[in-house]
């Protein structure tokens, strides 16, 4: 596997929240960074004192046993939720008491672990949902279609298939997005986020109901995702192949504390992330 | 831009909405020039496209943002208070007799005020999620009817006076709106004209903005708040832009309403008549403008029609809207009728969608 290679540039650096950031990205604000994050449910602790840092280029990988709080720690980062303690810098800007929307054009994006595609939209459509902040025109224009209308239309629409022409997928911009098969969905929802032009892409379990070849697909995407745009990408996955091959950095949670940091070796070899998966006195592999 | 199939559909749905529109006024207008008319039906012009606004409009909040809404005839309410205000003003104070002048100034002016009043409602209610705004815009519908049974308004000496409950009103100045008798002494000025020029103009503004940026974040909004929300779209923002679209083109059907008759009254404006827009709206397809104008024109006809049938013309009309409902909406039926219409499609397309 091509992705290998970039674990050779991977290594621990002492930064304040030990964090596994690539020496490429050190110099760099860091892309991502939460300090001390934390979530209560009714006084559940879904998620506690949660720092990670993600360099500006980096693939870095959430894991852990079912229920660990990986989906929640998205959310977080997302706003879905707001955290009852700590704070999530994005670009070294401090999200506090920002909503969804605003997030997101401060620059994540992500895709859901349902899959949550505008269903009776066209694929070219819900990617143009996607460019809705980047290319923009005003009301307005568009009741009286205005030249600007004319213009950024046509904008939208030359950016919407250049998009989906990387992944493959222009002749599919006409389809209803909803009679997709489900890998080319959560390919959709993929350049859907890419289209809003983020700095860190969150994939929440992008292999889920995937067979090995389009898993496969999805693992050279992702890294060309990364060559290509130069973001961050931060993915959930269950598939160990697909986090061992492309992350550089793995971040292990269990009952919504971090238990493990570190590269693809040292996750694997590390005993309190086999007993988490596996549970105590047993060997084998994660 | 190479014409696909989606926007083709598009395209033909929108060219058939206004064809049909436009068609219909012209053989109406001959019919009106030749007196082949009957008095019921040109008495029905008007009101017909008054219908049609407020179904189109409610459709862009029930079918395209989402949102139920139960207080639409309180924006028309509104605007045929405003409406016969500010015609009577223009008339009485500002001396401007000129009645399509009026007509215009009153639409314009019943629009905006219905407008600010959506607005007022969406700003907080809109923020929610869940069942508030039907709650919410119920209750409007029923606070505006009370508050127009005990608004009085005058105008005398080139001045307007208005008060709640008739107090410290002057004597001898002329009401334009005189408490629970409604608004009195309207010169009906409303035409027919108007009034089509009105349904363009609504669906104009209704097929534009759907097929916009904005339209698209509206219908992202409907179909999966969260997912818009995570692309970066102002999910508030644009359920208010759909709501307070929709709150000025009720305002303007309703100042068009007003100025059609001599007086208007509150009853005219209860929760009835709002749920009678929404019969229109879901008989003619939810999201489907060119539905809301065929259903608002036959539901608003059937009554005069079946005034023959005197007491029981309000059960003919429940089972003709059961009959409806159950012909457009029966699987069976459905595909039935699809076979029939097979052969003169060269391929299955989804159809009947303003999207």
């Amino acid at each position: 596997m091509s992705q290998q290679k970039h674990h050779s540039s991977t290594k621990m650096v002492p930064v304040p929240t030990n964090s596994i950031v690539p020496e490429r990205d050190i110099n760099d604000i860091p892309v991502l960074e939460t300090r001390h994050l934390g979530i209560e449910f009714g006084g559940l602790k879904a998620v506690d004192d949660f720092n990670l840092t993600i360099g500006r280029t980096e693939i870095a990988g959430l894991i852990g046993p079912n229920g660990a709080g990986k989906t929640t720690v998205f959310n977080l980062i997302t706003k879905v939720y707001e955290p009852t303690s700590g704070a999530t810098l994005i670009n070294g800007r401090d999200l506090h008491g920002l909503g969804i929307a605003q997030a997101s054009k401060l620059g994540i994006a992500r895709t859901f672990q349902n899959i949550r595609l505008f269903d009776n939209m066209t694929v070219e459509e819900n990617v143009r949902i996607g460019l809705h902040n980047n290319i923009k025109y005003d009301m307005f224009s568009g009741i009286l279609r205005l030249p600007r209308y004319w213009i950024q239309e046509n904008r939208q629409h030359e950016k919407a298939l250049e998009l989906l022409h990387i992944f493959g997928m222009e002749n599919l911009a006409d389809e209803r997005a909803g009679s997709l098969p489900y890998g080319v969905q959560r390919r959709l929802e993929i350049v859907r986020a890419l289209a809003t032009n983020p700095k860190l892409l969150l994939l929440d379990e992008p292999a889920a109901g995937m067979n090995p070849h389009e898993t496969e697909e999805l693992m050279e995407n992702i890294a060309k995702i990364r060559d290509q745009f130069q973001i961050a990408i931060l993915l959930i996955e269950h598939d160990m192949n697909l986090v061992m091959g492309v992350c550089e950095g793995i971040c292990v949670l269990n009952f919504g504390r971090v238990i493990a940091k570190g590269t693809a070796t040292e996750i694997q070899q590390n005993p309190v992330v086999i007993e988490a998966y596996l549970g105590k006195k047993k060997e084998g592999q994660a | 831009m190479k014409l696909t199939k989606a926007k083709r559909n598009k395209l033909i749905y929108n060219i058939v909405t206004f064809a049909l529109v436009i068609g219909a006024f012209l053989i109406l207008q001959s019919m009106i020039a030749n007196k082949t008319i009957t008095r019921s039906l040109k008495g029905q012009l008007v009101p017909i496209c008054c219908w049609i606004v407020m179904a189109v409009s409610l459709n862009l909040v029930i079918g395209i943002s989402g949102e139920l809404s139960l207080g639409h005839a309180g924006f028309m309410s509104v605007g045929a208070y405003t409406g016969a205000v500010v015609s009577g003003l223009l008339m009485h104070v500002y001396d401007i007799q000129d009645p399509t002048l009026r007509l215009v100034i009153a639409i314009v002016a019943g629009g905006l005020l219905a407008g600010i009043v959506g607005a007022l409602i969406g700003i907080p209610v809109l923020r929610l999620r869940g069942d508030y705004l039907a709650i919410v815009t119920l209750a409007f519908g029923e606070i505006i009817r009370n508050l127009v049974n005990v608004l009085y308004i005058g105008t005398g000496d080139g001045r307007l006076y208005g008060s709640f409950l008739n107090k410290k009103l002057p004597e001898g100045i002329t009401m334009l709106v005189d408490g629970a008798k409604g608004a009195v002494k309207i010169k009906p000025i409303s035409t027919f004209t108007a009034g089509f020029i009105l349904v363009l103009i609504t669906l104009v503004v209704v097929l534009n903005l759907v097929n916009s940026r904005a339209g698209r974040a509206i219908k992202a909004c409907r179909d999966n708040r969260i997912a818009a929300e995570s692309m970066g779209v102002n999910v508030t923002k644009y359920k208010m832009m759909a709501f307070v679209t929709a709150a000025v083109l009720a305002g303007m059907a309703g100042a068009l309403y007003g100025l059609n008759s001599s007086t208007v009254v509150p009853t005219q404006f209860t929760f009835n008549q709002s749920i009678n827009v929404l019969v229109f709206v879901v008989l003619g397809g939810l999201g489907n403008v060119l539905g809301s104008v065929i259903s608002a024109t036959l539901l608003t006809i059937l009554p005069e029609m079946l005034r023959a049938f005197a007491d029981y013309r309000m059960l003919v009309y429940a089972v003709v809207l059961i009959l409806v409902m159950i012909f457009t909406n029966n699987p069976t039926i459905r595909s039935f009728l699809n076979r029939l219409i097979a052969p003169f499609k060269r391929k299955e397309t989804t159809g009947g969608d303003a999207q």
